[in-house]
């Protein structure tokens, strides 16, 4: 076994696992914050995607101790409290989301995607989410939805995560 | 007070998202219980094999393993297949394990059940199997000369044949000026919703109680059939949908899994849960489309469309799923499309090969029949040197508003089809687009622009019970609905439809907040769980809203016609002297003297003066059986640029005008035409399940299938203007949820040729990739420069 202590959503968590466990369940299963979904098991899809250290990540890659003494956000870190993060907001004032299964990570990438470039082009939010995979949207309300937020955001003086 | 807006129409923001954007939804792999076990399945390396003996020990020892099982270990009955389409059918035997061969990738031997998920996945990969290989059988035609069966207590591969029976004079075929004859292949696809199917079996053994939670879009089905598999009482039986990450048609079925998840609690007296990997999906969940079409088309010089014929080969895969024949039936009643051809034929024969079962599919049956007819119409066009435009505008059927007969047999509730292609052509202004293409041609550009054109119809809403039976489908196509008003003035309602993203909560919530004179807030709907909303059929084929809708809406008209009655007696009046209007009854001609649905509750509750023989409550129940099919039609266009230099094609624009019906929530309505279009593209230019020779799926990661992300997948018009009322239902909806998937496929491989036939090619098939598209230019210029008809452009 192995210790893992992390920050996760501004908290300490620690904990031992099995040294083979992927980030993704140690957040899932171990800590349970089951808000990060999992598509697939060849890093494809994104719907794992968490930050790790404030930058994008599918945690279906990474082991749990590769995250030791690290920053982690899940999906249930994305709100401040109880007020819903730009880009939640934007999800779903634009319908930016169907079943909901890719969206956490949809979410995760594209908070992590802005603080980089906070005022991107249709065909920039486009090609920054080449590695998040939606079968319900044909992402055209998810770019929708993430150029609207960050026309918020820069409404609001930057903001967010 | 009573809400006096009105929301049907209107696009209310989604009651589903909070919790999905937050990640506090609760999809399958989120469930957990005290003293829960994992199962894995073992399924050996093996596309056609003779099972000669299967070693658990190995497994069975390893850390963690509580159980290794096969198939007789378990007393399960065969899986449920529900469409035996014809009287002559052969059926194949299909268990959740294999126990004499294996027939595909995905085929299970044995179960293993451990403390962890790792441990049951560990364990599954230690089970030995010794097997004698055979030769996999996985060309249709191949498969069809029968000289190696995949059943061999069926005699035969080629193990259904269904007619349509036609109508007209078949003997046009022979004598029409024009006769067009084509193929068209289509490949198979892999349904991906983005969660993996799962389950979680639970119960009380001394009880012999269970609950099945699952990733399905049928739980209502999924009990009825799994109360058969697993032989515990039905009444004892429940399943529950939790939400569910997509569906696709991937979960309109009942698997394997499910029935052993439940054997499984059920024998070991623990909770059994199973999480599918990705790949796995890709083998044992099913696959869509498969299918081989001889198409023929008859007409006149100047572009009557007089005949249409088609012959289809449909792979059914090793076995049968829930519905797997009955898919390319389906669509045998529309291979007519919005047209009005004098003769009309349709038959397929359904092989077995060793490949993972085919079923439903987005679109299910009828996008299979609409690429075909759109591929055939456009080639009738070129043959007869007309522009694809005008040979649609001259064959697509007038407008008419009350249920018509069609050619196939069935009656097509209302249309209007004209209006949607001139609207779609008006958008995506296409005079100018051809004088582009002109242009682009006559410089002899890298890059050549094409138009494709569908104009389709759908048969939605499945659907008539009566029908349903004389198909020889097993179950009816009613649905039910309930509907609660709570004496604190809220309402609860109750419905059999089982959505996995279409955000029925929010639109059953306007139906029932304008019924009512209430709002969406003021209303939660339940769903998806076989205890809560016993009458139910569930959700796919277009049916959700024409059927559960109308449903609702006829639970809203028993909850008003009580309150009515209550009304009266409070108010002292007749109740003929009683109008509903702005959400509350009240007295003709004394508005002032009125009581809404809320005040109507409480006093339904408290029940200290009800009229006599009136029950204590305002809730009502409606079962609706619709007496028709409802027909969605529409017209999509797409503008590609091909790249002949490389055969790279990009869609430039693409526009979509979908006939619906009634629009209850445009927001949700766009939504699911992007969703369905996405799809469409990708059948159209990526996506193929492709099996090497020894049966092996070599596209077996998301790695290798081409599922397309926000870069290739492009910005779509949609238009909401026409929206011809069916006649099917007193809502006037049709149905939505697979229009794009359906319309789009034909759109953009009829304009991928296009951009290129001056160059002498006249057909691509799906997926168009820049390999095959290049190779398509190659050929057709080797073929003119051989035939002497000119040059390389």
């Amino acid at each position: 076994m192995t210790t893992v202590s992390v920050t996760v959503n501004g908290a300490m968590r620690e904990a031992d696992v099995e040294p083979r466990t992927l980030l993704v369940y140690f957040l899932r299963e171990t800590l349970g914050l089951t808000g990060t979904n999992v598509g697939c098991d060849t890093s494809s899809c994104g719907a794992c995607t968490v930050l790790l250290d404030g930058e994008s990540v599918k945690s279906c890659t990474l082991l749990a101790a590769q995250a030791d003494g690290r920053e982690l956000t899940t999906i249930e870190g994305l709100a401040n409290g109880d007020e819903l993060h730009p880009l939640q907001e934007s999800f779903r004032r634009n319908h930016g989301l169907q079943c909901g299964y890719c969206t956490p990570g949809m979410l995760m990438a594209a908070a992590s995607y802005l603080k980089e470039n906070p005022s991107p082009s249709e065909d920039d939010v486009r090609l920054a989410l080449e590695g998040n995979l939606c079968r319900c949207t044909g992402y055209q309300n998810i770019v929708k939805s993430i150029l609207d937020a960050a026309g918020s955001m820069a409404g609001a003086g930057g903001g967010g995560a | 007070m009573a809400a006096t807006e009105t929301f049907i129409g209107q696009p209310v923001l989604r009651k589903e998202d909070p919790e999905l954007i937050t990640g506090q939804a609760n999809y399958i792999d989120n469930w957990t219980m005290p003293g829960m076990l994992w199962m894995a399945l073992a399924r050996p390396p093996y596309v056609h094999a003779t099972i000669d003996g299967i070693d658990t020990a190995e497994a069975a020892s390893m850390p963690g393993v509580v159980g290794v099982f096969t198939a007789g270990d378990l007393e399960l009955g065969a899986l449920p297949f529900v469409w035996p389409i014809t009287e002559d059918i052969k059926v194949p035997v299909h268990y959740a394990m294999a126990s004499d061969k294996v027939r595909f990738n995905g085929d299970a031997v044995a179960v293993v059940v451990a403390e962890t998920r790792e441990q049951a996945i560990d364990g599954a990969e230690a089970v030995a199997v010794s097997a004698t290989e055979l030769p996999a059988v996985i060309e249709l035609e191949q498969a069809a000369k029968d000289e190696l069966l995949i059943h061999d207590d069926l005699g035969t591969n080629s193990v259904v044949h269904w007619s349509h029976g036609g109508a007209g004079d078949q003997s046009i075929f022979d004598s029409a000026p024009v006769v067009v004859q084509e193929r068209y292949a289509q490949p198979r696809l892999i349904p991906n919703a983005i969660e993996p199917r799962g389950c979680l079996a639970y119960g009380v053994p001394a009880m012999d109680e269970w609950t099945l939670v699952s990733s399905t879009q049928i739980p209502h089905i999924a009990k009825f059939t799994l109360s058969g598999v697993t032989g515990i009482d039905e009444q004892k039986l429940r399943v529950i949908a939790p939400d569910v990450g997509g569906g696709f048609g991937s979960k309109l079925n009942v698997y394997a899994e499910e029935a052993l998840a439940l054997g499984l609690a059920r024998k070991l007296g623990r909770p059994v849960k199973w999480i599918e990997g990705r790949r796995e999906n890709y083998v044992a969940t099913t696959h869509g489309r498969g299918v081989i079409h001889d198409c023929t088309i008859a007409g006149t010089e100047d572009g009557k469309i007089i005949g249409m014929k088609f012959v289809e080969l449909a792979d059914m895969g090793a076995y049968y799923q829930l519905l797997t024949p009955g898919i390319p039936e389906l669509g045998g009643w529309v291979y007519m499309g919005p047209y009005d051809p004098e003769t009309y034929w349709f038959e397929f024969t359904g092989i077995v090969t060793n490949t993972t079962p085919t079923d439903a599919y987005r679109g299910a049956g009828r996008p299979e029949a609409t690429y075909v007819i759109e591929r055939i119409v456009d080639t009738f066009a070129r043959r007869i040197g007309k522009d694809p435009v005008e040979v649609r505008r001259m064959n697509l059927k007038p407008a008419f508003s009350e249920a018509t007969a069609a050619i196939s047999g069935l009656s097509v509730d209302s249309a209007n089809y004209q209006a949607t292609f001139d609207t779609a052509l008006g958008l995506v202004e296409y005079d100018k687009l051809r004088a582009e293409q002109h242009d682009r041609r006559e410089r002899g550009d890298t890059k050549q622009l094409g138009i494709g054109l569908s104009t389709y119809i759908e048969m939605c809403g499945l659907a008539p019970s009566n029908i349903l039976g004389a198909l020889r489908y097993a179950a009816g196509g009613w649905d039910g609905a309930t509907i609660e008003c709570l004496p604190s003035g809220k309402v609860l309602v109750k419905t059999g439809t089982s959505p996995h993203g279409q955000g029925h909560e929010t639109t059953w919530a306007q139906i029932v907040a304008d019924g009512l004179g209430v709002t969406p807030d003021d209303i939660e709907v339940l769903h998806g769980d076989t205890l809560i909303t016993p009458l139910g059929m569930d959700t796919y084929g277009s049916r959700s809203v024409s059927v559960g809708g109308a449903a609702l809406h006829f639970a809203v008209e028993k909850v008003k016609a009580k309150a009515r009655t209550i009304a009266a007696h409070e108010l002292e009046v007749s109740e003929d002297d009683l109008e509903w209007g702005e959400g509350s009854w009240h007295v003709a001609g004394a508005p002032d003297k009125a009581k809404t649905i809320p005040e109507i509750a409480v006093s339904a509750w408290h029940a200290h003066s009800l009229p006599e023989g009136t029950e204590p409550h305002l809730n009502a129940t409606a079962v609706y059986d619709p007496p028709n099919f409802t027909w969605p039609g529409g017209a999509h266009i797409c503008v590609v640029e091909v790249d002949t230099e490389t055969g790279a094609t990009e869609i430039v624009k693409y526009v979509a005008v979908d006939d619906c019906g009634t629009v209850i929530n445009p927001m949700i309505v766009d939504g699911q035409i992007h969703g369905g279009v996405a799809q469409g593209v990708a059948e159209a230019l990526y996506e193929e399940a492709i099996y090497d020779e020894s049966g092996n799926l070599t596209t077996s990661t998301m790695t290798q299938y081409l599922v397309p992300t926000a870069v290739e997948v492009p910005t779509i018009t949609t238009d909401g203007s026409h929206q011809t009322p069916s006649t099917t239902n007193p809502l006037g909806v049709k149905g939505i949820g697979e229009a794009g998937t359906i319309a789009a496929p034909p759109a953009v491989i009829n304009a991928v040729i296009d951009a290129v036939s001056h160059l002498g090619v006249t057909a691509i098939e799906k997926p168009a990739s820049p390999e095959r598209v290049w190779r398509a230019i190659q050929d057709a210029q080797h073929q003119q420069v051989q035939s002497g008809q000119g040059g390389a452009a």
